[in-house]
Protein backbone atom coordinates (compact mmCIF):
# COMPACT_ATOMS: atom_id res chain seq x y z
CA UNK A 1 0.00 0.00 0.00
CA UNK A 2 0.91 3.41 0.15
CA UNK A 3 0.68 6.28 -1.78
CA UNK A 4 2.17 7.33 -4.93
CA UNK A 5 0.61 10.40 -6.58
CA UNK A 6 0.63 13.31 -4.12
CA UNK A 7 -1.19 16.58 -4.74
CA UNK A 8 2.27 18.98 -5.00
CA UNK A 9 3.79 21.82 -7.15
CA UNK A 10 3.93 20.57 -10.31
CA UNK A 11 1.60 17.49 -10.27
CA UNK A 12 -0.40 16.88 -13.52
CA UNK A 13 -3.95 15.87 -12.62
CA UNK A 14 -6.90 15.70 -15.35
CA UNK A 15 -10.03 18.10 -14.99
CA UNK A 16 -13.11 15.42 -14.16
CA UNK A 17 -15.99 17.12 -13.33
CA UNK A 18 -17.53 20.74 -15.02
CA UNK A 19 -16.60 23.25 -17.54
CA UNK A 20 -13.51 22.50 -18.52
CA UNK A 21 -13.79 18.62 -18.27
CA UNK A 22 -11.05 16.36 -19.67
CA UNK A 23 -8.54 19.19 -19.57
CA UNK A 24 -4.85 18.29 -18.69
CA UNK A 25 -3.57 20.93 -16.09
CA UNK A 26 -0.77 21.78 -13.73
CA UNK A 27 -1.21 22.12 -9.80
CA UNK A 28 0.57 25.58 -9.33
CA UNK A 29 -0.26 26.42 -5.94
CA UNK A 30 -2.61 25.29 -3.42
CA UNK A 31 -4.98 27.52 -1.69
CA UNK A 32 -6.11 25.12 1.38
CA UNK A 33 -7.21 21.74 2.20
CA UNK A 34 -9.89 21.45 -0.57
CA UNK A 35 -8.63 23.61 -3.47
CA UNK A 36 -5.65 23.93 -5.51
CA UNK A 37 -4.56 26.75 -8.25
CA UNK A 38 -3.76 24.92 -11.31
CA UNK A 39 -2.73 26.27 -14.88
CA UNK A 40 -2.60 25.43 -18.35
CA UNK A 41 -1.17 26.95 -21.79
CA UNK A 42 -4.42 27.33 -22.86
CA UNK A 43 -6.55 28.69 -20.02
CA UNK A 44 -6.60 31.80 -17.29
CA UNK A 45 -5.02 30.29 -13.40
CA UNK A 46 -7.59 29.99 -11.51
CA UNK A 47 -8.80 28.00 -8.33
CA UNK A 48 -10.85 24.64 -8.81
CA UNK A 49 -11.55 21.94 -6.20
CA UNK A 50 -9.81 18.67 -5.44
CA UNK A 51 -13.01 16.79 -6.11
CA UNK A 52 -12.72 17.84 -9.86
CA UNK A 53 -9.32 16.71 -10.34
CA UNK A 54 -7.82 13.12 -10.85
CA UNK A 55 -3.89 13.28 -10.44
CA UNK A 56 -1.93 11.78 -12.77
CA UNK A 57 1.46 10.01 -12.52
CA UNK A 58 3.38 13.14 -14.18
CA UNK A 59 5.20 15.47 -12.38
CA UNK A 60 7.06 18.76 -13.47
CA UNK A 61 9.81 20.27 -12.37
CA UNK A 62 7.87 24.34 -10.85
CA UNK A 63 9.16 26.38 -8.60
CA UNK A 64 5.58 27.54 -6.41
CA UNK A 65 3.27 30.44 -9.28
CA UNK A 66 5.33 30.33 -11.84
CA UNK A 67 4.85 32.63 -14.36
CA UNK A 68 2.72 31.64 -17.41
CA UNK A 69 5.83 31.73 -20.01
CA UNK A 70 8.03 29.76 -17.50
CA UNK A 71 5.02 26.97 -16.88
CA UNK A 72 5.33 26.33 -20.92
CA UNK A 73 9.00 25.83 -20.86
CA UNK A 74 8.85 23.44 -18.45
CA UNK A 75 5.78 21.59 -20.06
CA UNK A 76 8.01 21.41 -22.82
CA UNK A 77 11.41 20.36 -21.17
CA UNK A 78 9.40 17.19 -19.45
CA UNK A 79 7.45 16.66 -22.35
CA UNK A 80 4.23 16.57 -20.89
CA UNK A 81 1.66 16.11 -23.90
CA UNK A 82 4.27 13.25 -25.40
CA UNK A 83 4.17 11.57 -22.16
CA UNK A 84 0.11 11.56 -21.60
CA UNK A 85 -0.18 10.28 -24.98
CA UNK A 86 1.90 7.33 -24.88
CA UNK A 87 0.44 6.18 -21.23
CA UNK A 88 -2.01 4.23 -21.38
CA UNK A 89 -4.74 6.12 -20.45
CA UNK A 90 -3.92 8.93 -22.34
CA UNK A 91 -4.34 6.59 -25.38
CA UNK A 92 -7.20 5.42 -24.01
CA UNK A 93 -8.67 8.57 -24.15
CA UNK A 94 -7.97 9.61 -27.27
CA UNK A 95 -9.26 6.10 -28.72
CA UNK A 96 -12.87 7.43 -26.44
CA UNK A 97 -12.38 10.84 -28.28
CA UNK A 98 -11.83 9.71 -31.96
CA UNK A 99 -15.21 7.18 -31.43
CA UNK A 100 -17.19 9.69 -30.41
CA UNK A 101 -16.34 11.93 -33.22
CA UNK A 102 -17.61 9.60 -35.75
CA UNK A 103 -19.40 10.33 -38.58
CA UNK A 104 -22.13 7.22 -39.95
CA UNK A 105 -20.11 6.66 -42.81
CA UNK A 106 -17.07 6.58 -40.28
CA UNK A 107 -19.30 3.84 -38.89
CA UNK A 108 -20.32 1.84 -41.95
CA UNK A 109 -16.79 1.66 -42.65
CA UNK A 110 -15.71 0.07 -39.64
CA UNK A 111 -18.18 -2.52 -39.66
CA UNK A 112 -16.45 -3.03 -43.19
CA UNK A 113 -13.75 -3.20 -41.68
CA UNK A 114 -14.27 -5.47 -38.56
CA UNK A 115 -16.11 -7.61 -41.25
CA UNK A 116 -13.01 -8.04 -42.90
CA UNK A 117 -11.05 -8.82 -39.80
CA UNK A 118 -13.43 -10.78 -38.59
CA UNK A 119 -13.07 -12.94 -41.81
CA UNK A 120 -9.32 -13.42 -42.33
CA UNK A 121 -9.44 -14.45 -38.65
CA UNK A 122 -11.86 -17.36 -39.48
CA UNK A 123 -9.70 -18.24 -42.63
CA UNK A 124 -6.60 -18.77 -40.36
CA UNK A 125 -8.54 -20.42 -37.57
CA UNK A 126 -10.27 -23.06 -40.42
CA UNK A 127 -6.51 -23.71 -41.90
CA UNK A 128 -5.32 -24.15 -38.06
CA UNK A 129 -8.79 -26.81 -37.68
CA UNK A 130 -7.21 -28.43 -40.73
CA UNK A 131 -3.50 -29.17 -39.99
CA UNK A 132 -4.65 -30.64 -36.58
CA UNK A 133 -6.87 -32.42 -37.83
CA UNK A 134 -5.21 -33.67 -39.94
CA UNK B 1 -1.58 39.28 -27.12
CA UNK B 2 -1.83 41.69 -23.93
CA UNK B 3 -6.01 42.37 -24.62
CA UNK B 4 -5.86 38.60 -25.36
CA UNK B 5 -4.86 38.00 -22.35
CA UNK B 6 -6.86 40.42 -20.60
CA UNK B 7 -9.96 39.37 -21.96
CA UNK B 8 -9.44 35.85 -21.13
CA UNK B 9 -8.81 36.66 -17.12
CA UNK B 10 -12.38 38.73 -17.73
CA UNK B 11 -13.81 35.69 -18.88
CA UNK B 12 -11.71 33.62 -16.36
CA UNK B 13 -12.66 35.63 -13.37
CA UNK B 14 -16.42 35.23 -14.22
CA UNK B 15 -16.48 31.44 -15.30
CA UNK B 16 -15.05 31.00 -11.97
CA UNK B 17 -17.63 32.33 -9.77
CA UNK B 18 -20.51 31.34 -11.89
CA UNK B 19 -20.30 27.99 -10.10
CA UNK B 20 -20.46 29.34 -6.56
CA UNK B 21 -24.17 29.65 -4.91
CA UNK B 22 -24.65 32.90 -3.01
CA UNK B 23 -22.18 35.89 -4.24
CA UNK B 24 -20.89 38.30 -2.63
CA UNK B 25 -19.73 41.18 -4.01
CA UNK B 26 -17.89 44.56 -2.36
CA UNK B 27 -19.00 47.50 -2.85
CA UNK B 28 -17.76 51.07 -2.28
CA UNK B 29 -21.26 53.64 -1.06
CA UNK B 30 -20.49 57.03 -1.20
CA UNK B 31 -23.58 58.75 0.84
CA UNK B 32 -24.68 61.92 2.72
CA UNK B 33 -27.68 63.79 4.28
CA UNK B 34 -29.61 66.04 2.15
CA UNK B 35 -28.28 69.51 2.32
CA UNK B 36 -30.82 71.65 4.29
CA UNK B 37 -30.68 75.58 5.03
CA UNK B 38 -28.97 75.36 8.13
CA UNK B 39 -26.29 72.88 6.70
CA UNK B 40 -25.93 73.69 2.90
CA UNK B 41 -23.08 71.18 2.86
CA UNK B 42 -23.10 68.11 4.65
CA UNK B 43 -20.46 66.10 5.08
CA UNK B 44 -19.65 63.25 2.75
CA UNK B 45 -19.32 59.54 3.91
CA UNK B 46 -17.93 56.35 2.46
CA UNK B 47 -18.09 53.05 3.31
CA UNK B 48 -16.81 49.08 2.03
CA UNK B 49 -19.77 46.56 2.43
CA UNK B 50 -19.76 43.55 1.26
CA UNK B 51 -23.68 42.32 -0.21
CA UNK B 52 -25.09 39.85 -2.91
CA UNK B 53 -26.44 42.93 -4.73
CA UNK B 54 -26.24 46.66 -4.81
CA UNK B 55 -29.97 47.43 -3.79
CA UNK B 56 -29.08 45.13 -0.42
CA UNK B 57 -25.66 47.07 -0.10
CA UNK B 58 -27.25 50.49 0.12
CA UNK B 59 -29.90 49.56 2.78
CA UNK B 60 -26.53 48.10 4.51
CA UNK B 61 -25.24 51.32 3.97
CA UNK B 62 -27.70 53.32 5.82
CA UNK B 63 -28.44 50.53 8.74
CA UNK B 64 -24.64 51.83 9.37
CA UNK B 65 -24.79 55.39 8.81
CA UNK B 66 -27.94 55.61 11.36
CA UNK B 67 -25.96 54.05 13.75
CA UNK B 68 -22.94 56.34 13.38
CA UNK B 69 -24.78 59.77 12.58
CA UNK B 70 -28.12 61.10 12.82
CA UNK B 71 -29.05 60.83 8.89
CA UNK B 72 -31.92 58.34 7.78
CA UNK B 73 -32.72 57.25 4.23
CA UNK B 74 -35.30 59.61 3.95
CA UNK B 75 -33.30 62.58 4.82
CA UNK B 76 -30.10 61.22 2.80
CA UNK B 77 -29.22 60.64 -0.42
CA UNK B 78 -26.67 57.81 -2.03
CA UNK B 79 -23.95 60.00 -4.24
CA UNK B 80 -22.06 56.66 -5.90
CA UNK B 81 -22.52 53.04 -5.42
CA UNK B 82 -19.01 51.38 -7.12
CA UNK B 83 -18.52 47.44 -7.35
CA UNK B 84 -14.21 46.62 -6.14
CA UNK B 85 -13.40 43.96 -8.06
CA UNK B 86 -10.10 42.20 -7.02
CA UNK B 87 -7.20 43.20 -8.49
CA UNK B 88 -5.56 39.55 -8.80
CA UNK B 89 -7.47 37.13 -8.94
CA UNK B 90 -4.88 34.60 -9.78
CA UNK B 91 -2.74 35.26 -6.65
CA UNK B 92 -3.13 33.22 -3.38
CA UNK B 93 -3.40 35.77 -0.23
CA UNK B 94 -4.30 35.35 3.31
CA UNK B 95 -7.03 37.49 4.83
CA UNK B 96 -7.52 38.60 8.37
CA UNK B 97 -11.19 39.17 8.94
CA UNK B 98 -12.69 40.80 12.18
CA UNK B 99 -15.63 40.96 12.85
CA UNK B 100 -18.47 41.83 14.81
CA UNK B 101 -21.38 39.30 15.98
CA UNK B 102 -24.98 38.98 17.62
CA UNK B 103 -24.74 34.94 19.29
CA UNK B 104 -27.55 34.28 21.31
CA UNK B 105 -26.25 36.11 24.81
CA UNK B 106 -24.74 39.26 23.72
CA UNK B 107 -22.63 40.49 20.98
CA UNK B 108 -18.41 39.32 20.19
CA UNK B 109 -15.67 40.45 18.44
CA UNK B 110 -13.59 37.84 16.24
CA UNK B 111 -10.87 37.64 14.22
CA UNK B 112 -10.52 34.90 11.31
CA UNK B 113 -8.10 34.23 8.45
CA UNK B 114 -8.90 32.51 5.52
CA UNK B 115 -6.81 31.61 2.25
CA UNK B 116 -8.19 32.69 -0.79
CA UNK B 117 -7.49 34.06 -3.98
CA UNK B 118 -10.04 36.75 -3.65
CA UNK B 119 -10.96 38.99 -0.60
CA UNK B 120 -14.65 38.34 -2.06
CA UNK B 121 -14.19 34.63 -1.60
CA UNK B 122 -12.75 34.68 1.85
CA UNK B 123 -15.96 36.92 3.04
CA UNK B 124 -18.18 34.28 1.38
CA UNK B 125 -16.27 31.84 3.38
CA UNK B 126 -16.67 33.63 6.81
CA UNK B 127 -20.61 33.95 6.32
CA UNK B 128 -20.18 30.29 5.88
CA UNK B 129 -18.25 29.33 8.42
CA UNK B 130 -20.12 31.87 11.09
CA UNK B 131 -23.01 29.74 9.84
CA UNK B 132 -22.09 26.52 10.56
CA UNK B 133 -19.42 27.04 13.46
CA UNK B 134 -21.73 29.69 15.76
CA UNK B 135 -25.12 29.28 14.05
CA UNK B 136 -24.60 32.97 13.29
CA UNK B 137 -27.06 34.69 10.50
CA UNK B 138 -25.71 36.85 8.03
CA UNK B 139 -27.59 40.11 9.03
CA UNK B 140 -26.15 39.08 12.45
CA UNK B 141 -22.62 39.79 11.53
CA UNK B 142 -20.87 42.80 10.95
CA UNK B 143 -17.17 42.98 9.39
CA UNK B 144 -15.24 45.69 10.83
CA UNK B 145 -11.91 45.28 8.81
CA UNK B 146 -10.76 42.98 6.17
CA UNK B 147 -6.48 43.13 5.85
CA UNK B 148 -4.18 40.76 3.65
CA UNK B 149 -1.91 39.39 6.03
CA UNK B 150 1.68 38.06 5.09
CA UNK B 151 2.41 35.08 6.07
CA UNK B 152 4.78 35.66 9.02
CA UNK B 153 1.95 37.40 10.92
CA UNK B 154 -0.81 34.81 10.29
CA UNK B 155 -2.13 33.42 13.60
CA UNK B 156 -3.76 30.52 13.11
CA UNK B 157 -2.31 27.31 12.68
CA UNK B 158 -5.17 26.16 9.46
CA UNK B 159 -3.82 28.61 7.53
CA UNK B 160 0.09 27.90 8.43
CA UNK B 161 -0.10 24.57 7.64
CA UNK B 162 -0.29 26.17 3.93
CA UNK B 163 2.60 28.17 3.83
CA UNK B 164 5.09 25.71 2.78
CA UNK B 165 6.67 26.03 -0.82
CA UNK B 166 7.21 22.17 -0.99
CA UNK B 167 3.65 21.47 -0.08
CA UNK B 168 3.16 17.51 -0.68
CA UNK B 169 -0.03 15.39 0.60
CA UNK B 170 -1.67 12.59 -1.25
CA UNK B 171 -5.76 12.34 -1.28
CA UNK B 172 -6.94 10.26 0.52
CA UNK B 173 -10.71 9.50 -1.34
CA UNK B 174 -11.92 9.54 -4.63
CA UNK B 175 -14.81 11.00 -5.02
CA UNK B 176 -16.51 8.32 -8.07
CA UNK B 177 -19.39 10.29 -10.17
CA UNK B 178 -20.50 11.23 -13.53
CA UNK B 179 -18.58 13.74 -15.68
CA UNK B 180 -22.23 15.38 -15.72
CA UNK B 181 -25.22 14.96 -13.80
CA UNK B 182 -26.98 13.85 -16.92
CA UNK B 183 -25.14 10.48 -16.63
CA UNK B 184 -26.60 9.83 -13.13
CA UNK B 185 -28.10 6.40 -12.34
CA UNK B 186 -29.29 5.05 -9.28
CA UNK B 187 -28.01 1.91 -9.74
CA UNK B 188 -24.35 0.56 -10.75
CA UNK B 189 -23.32 -2.60 -12.07
CA UNK B 190 -20.15 -2.58 -9.62
CA UNK B 191 -18.91 -0.91 -6.16
CA UNK B 192 -16.67 1.93 -6.56
CA UNK B 193 -12.87 2.29 -6.86
CA UNK B 194 -12.18 4.87 -4.05
CA UNK B 195 -8.00 4.51 -3.87
CA UNK B 196 -6.98 7.88 -4.49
Amino acid sequence: MGFKRYVEIGRVALINYGKDYGKLVVIVDVVDQNRALVDSPDMVRSQINFKRLTLTDIKIEINRTPKKKTLIEAMEKADVKGKWENSSWGRKLIVKQRRAALTDFDRFKLMLAKIKRGGLIRQELAKLKKETAA
Amino acid sequence: MIEGLFVGLLIGSICVFSFLFVQYHQYQVVGRALPTESDGHPKIYRMKLWNTNEVRAKSKFWYFLRKLKKVKKSNGQILAINEIFEKNPTKINNYGIWLRYQSRTGYHNMYKEFRDTTLNGAVEQMYSEMASRHRVRSPCIQIIKTATIPAKLCKRESTKQFHNSKIKFPLVFKKVRPPTRKLKTTYKASRPNLFV
